[in-house]
């Protein structure tokens, strides 16, 4: 039965459940074991058994009892949340975030927390104060990051879906990395609210499933204006599941400044990019090459704001009212600078300076000033881009997944990871990654991206494209529990 | 190429505490990673505005009500050192002072 039940994508388990061929708790249960089994190191916590009452287990609601994943940063209340980072250890909220209350009331039930790079800072996993997480289509290699333990546990079938973050590509690089699906939606579109902060214009919450249907349903139920985040908006119109199986009339770019980079996208990528172009075509879309002159120097705009934003963000970490203390110090600016020297990983320190030099006197203009003015261009780029193309499209990531250890000498090297996800969070607009296949036997990420607010529209999309590329994940989902 | 003193002192603003071997290597990843950046210098953006949130939402403010907040046990649960129904700190100092 067990074996049955992992076949079933989440919505068709939701629907098994509605339709009393599937028991909620039997459901539960068969995941909770398999994620409690966990080899890849995904989760940092395990739900001990299914939820008593009917309402948290998820009978009422229309998730119907799809036990979900949740990334470690999203507090949850009395269950540790400690965003990959030692300084957070045993940390558990009196609070749970507004994303994920909103799932537990639509009826889906919390299997487990995520592993993650420390604060969401990093493209490997390999950052994470508890262990890097494992790909489970070669355990030699990272899942991607940094929503990495999420993206690992639904490709290897540990969980029906999961949720992330996705800053500059924390949820769609780590799903092309690991064959599954992932979703930034639009800025706003998801209340922050109980997320644990990295670079709070950028940060958004987003789904990680097996496939479109999955990534819809989840959608639905996390997008919302919420009186806790002042900059969440309410979400035009509802998400809704996709049908789509043709792209006629549908225009896509292509943006060389991206896709044709020197030294960027590897061969084998470029093979399945152009394979999925190709399909896409023969399915009705039309293929163009568009342009994104600023694109090249997203990287260099993000890695100034978000550290920026990350060293005012995380200044909270000081030994006070939560988390990690070093004991001893006579003096209070003693005991903050041990504690966080103690607390904070390499990454994290790494960008604390980066950010703070950045927003020091003397550099702010030249630095963090000039990246905001690099952002409008990124923005205005998007924009005259849609005023021809329906979806701007890209290889998720450059390459396939990396082996453990292959980067984190160079920083600069692992930063270029995001080379082709951190332009659409600079300019607030949604981008989906689905798999398009294999190369060399791992998986490769294709990406869309479009308008802000047209997640209905990207989910057709790529709802179509998933059609006729087929891809096959199974084979994660074998042997690694 | 960033200095070890510059180094030192971003380090004292972000309240990190660095050992001489990570001031070292930190000089030289920083300087690595802003030599990749400064190319976004060379860019002509005289007259562009800078766009520090992408989002067209201003003021958005709730109505000024008293809400119910957490119980005072409960925000100081996860505090080190929770002193008379408040969070404990060691003194200010003079050493503060001198930084």
């Amino acid at each position: 039965m067990t074996t049955e039940i992992l076949e079933l994508t989440a919505a068709e388990a939701a629907t098994a459940v509605r339709d009393g061929q599937l028991d909620a708790g039997e459901l539960f249960e068969a995941y909770r074991e398999r994620a409690a089994a966990d080899t890849l190191n995904a989760f940092t916590w395990v739900a001990q058994a299914a939820p008593a009452s009917p309402r948290a287990a998820g009978a009422v609601g229309s998730l119907s009892g799809v036990p979900l994943a949740v990334k470690d940063l999203f507090c949850t209340e009395g269950v540790p949340s400690q965003a990959g980072s030692r300084i957070l250890k045993g940390y558990r909220p009196p609070y749970t975030a507004t994303v994920v209350q909103k799932l537990l009331d639509a009826g889906a039930p919390l299997l487990g927390k995520t592993n993650q790079d420390e604060f969401a800072m990093g493209s490997s996993n390999e950052n994470s104060g508890y262990g890097p997480v494992l790909n489970p289509w070669d355990t030699a290699r990272v899942p991607g990051g940094s929503s990495g333990g999420s993206a690992a546990a639904v490709a290897a079938g540990l969980a029906p879906w999961a949720i992330g973050t996705d800053t500059g590509g924390s949820i769609r690089q780590p799903a092309a990395l690991c064959g599954i699906v992932g979703l930034k939606p639009t800025y706003g579109a998801c209340s922050r609210y109980g997320m644990i902060a990295f670079a709070s214009s950028l940060d958004q919450a987003g789904p990680l499933t097996r496939d479109v249907t999955d990534c819809a349903l989840l959608l639905r139920h996390m997008v919302g204006q919420d009186h806790r985040d002042s900059t969440s908006i309410a979400f035009p119109e509802e998400i809704r599941l996709p049908e789509r199986g043709d792209l006629k009339g549908v225009r896509l770019g292509v943006p060389e400044e991206l896709v044709g980079a020197e030294g960027g996208v590897e061969p084998g990528v470029r093979k399945s990019f152009d394979a999925t172009l190709a399909l896409a075509e023969s399915l009705g879309a039309s293929v163009e090459p568009c342009r994104l002159p600023h694109a090249p120097h997203a990287l260099s705009a993000y890695y100034l704001i978000a550290p920026a934003e990350a060293s005012a963000n995380l200044a909270r970490f000081d030994g006070v009212r939560y988390g990690l203390r070093e004991d001893g110090a006579a003096d209070l600016t003693t005991m903050y600078t041990r504690t966080r020297a103690s607390g904070f990983g390499p990454e994290v320190k790494r960008r604390i300076m980066l950010g703070t030099y950045a927003l020091s006197s003397g550099y702010y203009d030249a630095y963090y000033g000039t990246a905001l003015k690099v952002r409008t261009k990124i923005a205005e780029d998007f924009r005259a881009a849609f005023t021809e193309f329906d979806f701007v499209v890209t290889p998720t990531s450059p390459w396939v997944a990396f082996e453990l250890g292959a980067k984190l000498d160079d920083p600069l090297a692992m930063y270029l990871n995001d080379f082709c996800t951190v332009p659409m969070p600079l300019a607030g607009i949604p981008a989906i990654s689905i798999p398009s296949g294999l190369s060399d036997g791992l998986p490769v990420g294709f990406q869309l991206a479009g308008p802000a607010f047209s997640e209905n529209r990207l989910l057709e999309a790529a709802h179509a494209l998933e059609q006729a590329i087929g891809f096959d994940g199974s084979r994660a989902r074998g042997g690694a529990a | 190429m960033l200095e070890r003193e510059q180094v030192q002192h971003v380090a004292r603003l972000a309240r990190l505490e660095l050992s001489e071997e990570e001031l070292v290597r930190m000089a030289g990843e920083l300087s690595k990673v802003l030599d990749h950046i400064e190319k976004i210098r060379e860019l002509d953006l005289d007259d562009v505005e800078p766009t520090a949130h992408v989002i067209d939402v201003v003021n958005a403010l709730r109505a000024d009500r008293p809400e119910p907040s957490l119980p005072r046990e409960v925000a100081l649960a996860a505090a080190p050192e929770p002193v008379a129904g408040g969070f404990g700190v060691p003194t200010p100092g003079a050493s503060a002072e001198a930084q």
